[in-house]
């Protein structure tokens, strides 16, 4: 299965990659490390007349620290986040979840950046994103804007990504206090996208829960946190029975789908049992 | 066409190529690197990979000009009949494989965990080389093999091969 035809554009800067999305034409897609992308267009369920390769843009790649944020390059691989000192210092849970995504090969070229643009429901890193209350900076023809991420997820497979723009770098506000984290992943075989995920922040604060932060991959179009929970958690002892409690309502306000791997009241299900096991874990009971 | 050089299993390779020439079919196509074999063509079985720039990657998944410029090496590239390499070697001594199909792929994702964890469990290995599939073996003989590559690799070599 080879691709349908395409004109290759590979800027290396993100103005010349901004220009290029201008300049391709109607149907341009940006190609980030591609593991999504290049899968859809061997099966021809895409046929773009252009790909912008986004793979030269140095200043995309890395992570660095600015302030209270980490801000991590959109091009920056899986297999560097899950190796890089500052993710693992400040923002555990994305390199937990990013651990867990596809398998070694595709970790060493997909990208942080390109899953949260792709956004999958069933992708491990957008939940991870609005439960951390990241920012994505996109980078367009009218300059630059942030978007938090509560808004940048709009649809399946859709975000608020306008036409012309592109998603230059993710800003990790660092977690400050005494946090625990973790992502729960259900999925039944090797390389398989989730089924229901987890992610979990939790704070604690003299033995109880401060905070709670939960995201959840795969309970519907886009990621969602679970608020009801997160207010049940928050002020909790922290003890196995409040958080079971508290993970009741987790899949409260979700619509997922029913498909070949799980029907919606499965899903429901799992979020509650996830929730609980990634609360506890978080808040290491 | 776009131009592309490419340094494959030491030689240097310089090819006008559509954009849309998947890394794999230009190895085996254009450079005869037929070693490198195409599996499922839907970026799951791992059969088609070789190392980018040292990484391994799913070069079904890769575009050949993504390649331009880089260092590529596939199963050819890393021995010789008369010196195999070491993962190589241990897939043969413990039958880590039936039909072979996915073996290119398998020695070339085992290559690299081996770089990064020297010394892998059965549980890393096995977690190592998901996204590698093997529909002979059921996997326990590819394991012992890159756990005594592990071995072997390391200097601490013992007698693992005695108990197949």
């Amino acid at each position: 299965m080879i691709p349908a035809p395409f004109e290759y554009v590979r800027p290396t800067t993100v103005e010349e990659a901004v220009q290029a999305v201008a300049e391709g034409g109607d149907d341009v897609k940006i190609m980030a490390g591609g593991q999504s992308l290049i899968p859809v267009m061997r099966l021809r369920l895409a046929a773009p007349e252009t790909i912008v390769d986004l793979g030269r843009v140095a200043e995309m790649r890395g992570v660095r620290e600015d302030g209270d944020a980490l801000v991590i390059g959109a091009m920056t691989t899986h297999a560097e986040v899950i190796a890089d000192p500052l993710i693992a210092q400040h923002a555990r849970l994305i390199a937990e979840a990013t651990e867990t995504v596809a398998d070694r090969q595709t970790r060493r070229r997909g990208t942080f950046g390109g899953a949260l643009a792709h956004a999958d429901p069933a992708g491990d890193l957008p939940s991870v994103a609005l439960a951390l209350d990241a920012e994505m900076v996109v980078a367009g023809p009218e300059g630059r804007r942030t978007v938090p991420a509560r808004e940048f997820f709009v649809d399946y497979l859709t975000t608020a990504l306008d036409e012309g723009e592109v998603l230059v770098e993710i800003r990790v506000p660092k977690l400050a206090g005494d946090w625990g984290v973790r992502y729960e992943k259900f999925n039944r075989v090797a390389q398989a996208w989730s089924i229901v995920a987890v992610a979990a922040a939790v704070r604690r604060e003299n033995g109880h829960i401060a905070e709670a932060r939960i995201g959840l991959t795969n309970m519907g179009p886009v990621p969602l946190r679970a608020p009801a929970t997160e207010a049940a958690l928050a002020g909790a002892s922290a003890s196995p029975d409040a958080v079971a409690a508290a993970a009741r309502s987790a899949a409260e306000g979700t619509s997922p789908s029913s498909d070949l791997n799980a029907q919606a009241d499965y899903r429901q299900h799992l979020a509650q049992v996830l929730t609980r096991r990634a609360v506890a874990t978080a808040a290491g009971l | 066409m776009t131009r592309v050089s490419m340094r494959v299993d030491g030689v240097t390779y310089t090819d006008e190529v559509e954009p849309r020439t998947l890394l794999v079919h230009h190895l085996r196509e254009a450079l005869g690197k037929v070693g490198t074999v195409v599996g499922c063509d839907t970026s799951n079985c791992g059969a088609c990979t070789v190392h980018l720039d040292g990484q391994a990657v799913k070069s079904c998944t890769v575009l050949a000009v993504q390649a331009d410029g880089a260092e590529v090496t596939t199963i050819e590239g890393i021995g010789s009949t008369d010196a195999l390499h070491p993962v190589q070697k241990a897939f043969h001594e413990q039958h880590g494989l039936q039909c072979g199909f996915c073996t290119p792929g398998m020695i070339m994702a085992s290559i690299d965990l081996l770089k990064e964890n020297p010394s892998p469990s059965e549980d890393e290995v096995r977690e190592g080389i998901e996204g590698n599939l093997c529909r002979c073996t059921g996997y326990q003989n590819i394991v012992r093999a890159v756990q005594q590559a592990a071995r072997e690799m390391s200097g601490t070599s013992e007698t693992l091969g005695a108990q197949s």
